[in-house]
Formats: C-alpha cells, structure tokens, sequence
C-alpha cells in the first residue's frame, strides 16, 4: 500500500519516547512484575508507528474496516502497547497502573477481548506472523487500503510458525504486510548469538521473498524513514530488522539481561525514571 | 463397510463428501465463507470450493500452525474461513494456535478435521486422528460435531457456518450408511432419537451410529429394546437427553470412533454422574494407537461393532 508519510515532529517524537518509557518502568514497578527490557527496546518503532504518522488508526472506532493494524507478537511486551494505547487514546492513562491486576483488563499479555485497540491475544510466541497475513490477505478480498505492521522478538522467531508465515506471505505476494524484528541481542535466558546467529537473520528475511532493511532502531529518523518505506513498499511483503537495546534508556537494565520479566522494585524506580529524564 | 448392515442401511457417500458439497454450495452464497488449506484440499474435499472461488481460497501450504494463524486473522477483519485438514494434523500439530489464535479469543473460525478414526484403514496411525475430539472438547467456547452420514454432515456444515464462534466438524474418509434422508432435523446440541427403547440407551456418532443400530437391532431379536441416539454434538452436550436416557432405562453404552480418554464416553459419563449416576459402558479405540491395514477388519479388531455394542448393553440389562 502506497500512502503519504509527512515527516514528523522528531522533537516531539523523542519527549515521547520517554514518557512512553517511563510509563513501562512505572507500571511494570508497581505491577511487580512483567516485562519492562523487552517493551523498552521497542519504543522509537511503536512511537513512530503510531505518533510518526505511519499508521492510520481512530482511537474512537477501533474497528474501523480500513484501519492499519499492529500485532504485537511478542506480547510479554505489552506494557509498551499499553502505553502507546493510552497515549492513542484508546485506554485511560491512569489505567496502565491497574496492569496485571485481577480487576483490570490489562492483563500480563494482551488480550483482544478486553482492551480496545489491542489486534491479536499473543503471549504464545510465533503467532502473530500468521495473524497478520490473514489480516493482509482480507484486505484484498475486501478491497480496502490498509497496512499490518508485526513486530516480533529475536529470539521468538527461532519459532517454526514464523517462517511458515514468512514462506506463504511471500507466495502470496502481500505488499501490506510489515514484518519489525526487535533485534534486542537477547531472548530470556541467553543472548540470541548463543542460541541463533542474528548477523544472518537479514539474509534470512531475504531469501524468504522479503524486502529487508536493518536499522537502529533507536534512531528515530532512520526507524521512521524505514517504516514509511515499508508501508509504501509495492511489490511483496517487507521486513524491518530493527537493532536495538533490550532495557533501553536504564543502563543497569540494559546491562543484565537477567531483568527480563522483572519490574523495576520500587526502590530503585526513580533512578531508573531520572535516567530516562 | 459391514456396518449397518444388520440394521438394513443403504450406503450413502462419505462424510468428507458432504462436506465437501455443503461447503461449495455455501460458497456460491455466502461471499464471507473463505477456506484455508495445507494443501490437501483434495483429500479433504475443500478442493471443490475452491475450483469455484479460486480468490477465497488459499493454500498456505504446508503448514498447519500458519494455517490456523492465517484464519484467525481472517477472522478477526471479518471473514468466515474454514480450516480444513486431517484431523489428525489439524488439532495435534497447531493445537496451540488453535487455542490461543482461535479460542482465546473467541474467532469465528471453523476447524474441519478429515480422515477421522481408524477405518481410514491402510494409511496407519500418524494419519488416524483418534484424539481429535478430546483436544477440541478441552478448548472452551469450541462447538464439537461428528455427524454419522452424508445428509446430516450437510447440515452440520450449514450450521457451522451460521454459528458465531469457533466449531471443530469431524468428518471421515470412506462411504458411510445413510442413517437419515435429506430432510434430516439438525440442530447443533440437540441430539438425534433414531430408535426409542426402555432396556437400554446407546449413544453413538460418527461411523459408530450405523453399529449402535445393528446392535439395537441385534438386541430387539432377544426382546431387549434400545433406545439410539445419535450424539452428533459432542459440546455442547445435550444433557436433557441423557439424563431421559439414564432415568428411562437401565444404562448407557457409548459408542465411538476415538480414543477412550477425553471423547464423547467422558463427556457422557461425566455428565451423567452430575446428576443421573447410571450404569455407562464404553465402545472406543481404548488407549492405544491403532495400527495399519483394511479398515472394516481394524474396526472388528478394536471392537468397534454393533456385536460389541450389544454385548455390552446386554450385560447393562441383565445386571
Ligand atoms: C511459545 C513460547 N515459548 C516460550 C515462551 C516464554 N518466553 C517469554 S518471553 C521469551 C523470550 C523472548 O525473547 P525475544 O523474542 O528476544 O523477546 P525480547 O523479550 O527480547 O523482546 C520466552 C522464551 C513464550 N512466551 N512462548
Ligand atoms: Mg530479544
């Protein structure tokens, strides 16, 4: 799908980055737990996203036929959906602080029957790929113009699943499918070059019939041009290897990847929210 | 196919083929309905769908897992897509997308397992789905159905296609007996009545409804009369149904083409011992694996007869 993508307040976009960060590290801290690392690493790509103007939503008809659509495949992220979510306006802010609460909808990974704006329940890793080719593919039989952006983890996609929906996409030919791999250098146990070679995953992408870019995705110039140009891309289905830092922002975070899953305790939160600034 | 044949059924087409016929009639009508496929539409008669609506039919190859997530996100923008392959592969090999992609979420997706049961014969166990209805009962919201014949799988098939949620239709490969004519009442949930009885209750579906009948037939020659009932919906179960059953008559004995643990005689049994505990027996694959060879033999081997049935409905009789 082609679409014009004026460029952003990159200013703007940096002061909410970090707010978007700092609503991960307070609500993950007051949760006492979930997955503040991994939501932290995909913050510029969901800023742009959603506030760069590359995605066309409307918070107040979450349905809308012809809206874009953003899986979060790797949904133990969902403290940065949240987020993004609130800021949208989609949810309250003031709910994010209920997450993983037993009377709250924001449950510990998303779920679409609960919270508006949400497009798939992820939480088993290597799903969302295939989700959002049928998405993609609907969007054909219906004659709408519309995208699906999914973003997927390192390491979840050593899943099976996700090549077998990065195989059929490219059969298909879908040009509104935007695959982001959140290139954080680890999964939950290991770095990603213990486990698979992530220098190749490029390549990989790319010998599955995929337009592929790798970007810093912290850059947010760089990550916005390159979605953009995913969104425009005409001729199949793109992928965007974004290399990014899992914890980023916190450099006690960003240095021990053993914080996956772990809140901020409460009594280092405000190091961590001053870091960020 | 020797069953039925005590009972005097006629042989009507197998249930893959009414499937296959439904699902290419509604096709013709209902531009939401979409099917995909892990490429063997020809086996599962999805095929003839998509001859006629090459636009809507999609063939991810193979690839259950994606197959299941591509018609979850059919779904949710508002398609009706049917997922159709061996039973077998459909539920063992995607049962976790098949939970969290369709069920959790409640997708109206509809699941179509072919090639169910052992009669599949020469092909052997890793093509033999015998778990299928325990691993779909286990999801909740999903509707269940193992109709027995050509008619009733038409009808099933409509209705699945009307119901809002997600269904699992177990269909089978080889011709079956007709047990009803096209004017078939179904309704999902709602059990079938095929012959009343006051002795004892059958309750059977699938392949295993024409065997319950030889073996009613086998008993009214004692003096023992059967009640039938074709249970084409394994969930939601019809509890009025066999609660009449349980206090009508002495017993049940359930009848079907499946492993013993999770199917429709645990579904029946713990219904019953809800609130009718009665006396139940059970006709099933037990807990093993089959093996391969001529389906009609595999079925007298594993017990799954209309003489079985009624031997184990006579000692429910005679106490
Ligand atoms: C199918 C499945 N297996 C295992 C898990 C447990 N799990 C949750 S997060 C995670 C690591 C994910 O690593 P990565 O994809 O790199 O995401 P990151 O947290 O680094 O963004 C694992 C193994 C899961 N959620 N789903
Ligand atoms: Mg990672």
């Amino acid at each position: 799908m082609t679409g014009i993508h004026t460029a952003p307040d990159f200013d703007r976009l940096a002061e909410l980055s970090k707010s978007l960060r700092r609503d991960v590290l307070t609500m993950t801290s007051e949760a006492g737990s979930g997955h503040p690392t991994s939501s932290m690493s995909a913050v510029e790509v969901m800023a742009s996203l959603y506030f760069g103007g590359i995605m066309k939503y409307d918070a107040k008809n979450p349905k809308m036929p012809d809206r874009d659509r953003f899986i979060l495949s790797k949904g133990h992220a969902s403290p940065i959906l949240y987020a993004v979510l609130a800021e949208a306006g989609y949810i309250q802010k003031d709910q994010l602080n209920t997450l993983r609460r037993i009377d709250s909808p924001l449950e510990g990974h998303p779920n679409m029957l609960r919270v508006p704006g949400v497009e798939a329940s992820t939480g088993s890793l290597g799903q969302g790929l295939s989700m959002g080719l049928g998405h993609a593919l609907n969007a054909k039989l219906d004659n709408l113009d519309y995208n699906v952006f999914v973003m997927m983890g390192d390491g979840e996609i050593q899943e099976g699943q996700v090549w077998e929906a990065a195989m059929a996409a490219a059969n298909f030919g879908v040009s509104n499918l935007v695959a982001i791999v959140d290139l954080n250098g680890y999964q939950q146990t290991a770095p990603v070059t213990k486990v698979t070679d992530p220098s190749t995953y490029a390549d990989k992408w790319r010998a599955f019939g995929w337009h592929t870019v790798e970007i810093d995705g912290h850059d947010l110039k760089e990550t916005h041009a390159a979605l953009a140009a995913a969104a425009d891309y005409s001729n199949g289905p793109a992928a965007i290897i974004a290399h990014t830092k899992k914890g980023k922002g916190v450099s006690f975070l960003e240095e021990d990847f053993s914080w996956h899953g772990r809140g901020v305790p409460k009594d280092r939160l405000a190091e961590a929210l001053e870091e960020i600034g | 196919m020797t069953l039925g044949t005590r009972a005097g059924l006629t042989m009507g087409k197998a249930t893959r083929d009414a499937f296959g016929r439904a699902l290419q009639e509604i096709g013709a009508s209902n531009p939401k309905v979409v099917v995909v496929d892990g490429d063997v539409a020809n086996s599962t008669r999805a095929e003839w769908f998509g001859k006629d609506n090459p636009e809507r039919f999609f063939n991810v190859g193979i690839a259950e897992s994606n197959l299941i997530g591509v018609a979850a996100g059919l779904a949710a923008s508002g398609k009706i897509p049917v997922a159709a392959s061996f039973a077998a592969f459909l539920l063992c090999n995607s049962y976790d997308q098949i939970r969290m992609s369709v069920a959790f979420p409640k997708l109206n997706v509809k699941l179509v397992g072919s090639h169910a049961g052992i009669s599949i014969g020469e092909d052997g166990p890793s093509q033999m789905g015998i778990e299928d209805v325990s691993l779909a009962c286990s999801l909740p919201g999903m509707v269940v159905m193992v109709p027995a014949d050509e008619h009733s799988t038409r009808k099933a098939t409509q209705q699945m296609i009307e119901h809002d949620g997600p269904t699992y239709l177990r269909v089978g490969r080889g011709d079956v007996p007709l047990i009803y004519d096209e004017n078939v009442d179904f309704q999902i949930g709602k059990a079938n009545i095929l012959r009343d009885g006051n002795d004892v209750t059958l309750v059977a579906n699938g392949l295993m409804v024409s065997a319950a009948l030889d073996a009613a037939e086998e008993l009214a020659a004692e003096g023992i009369t059967a009640r039938v009932l074709d249970m084409h919906t394994v969930k939601p179960i019809d509890e009025a149904a066999l609660r009449a059953a349980a206090v009508d008559t002495k017993g049940i004995v359930v009848a079907e083409e499946h492993l013993h643990h999770g199917g429709l005689g645990s579904v029946v049994a713990s219904t019953i011992a809800q609130t009718n505990p009665c006396k139940i027996a059970f006709v099933d694959v037990g807990d093993q694996f089959a093996k391969s060879g001529d389906g009609d033999a595999l079925l007298e081997e594993f017990g799954l007869t209309g003489a079985n049935i009624a031997a184990k409905a006579r000692k429910i009789v005679q106490g």
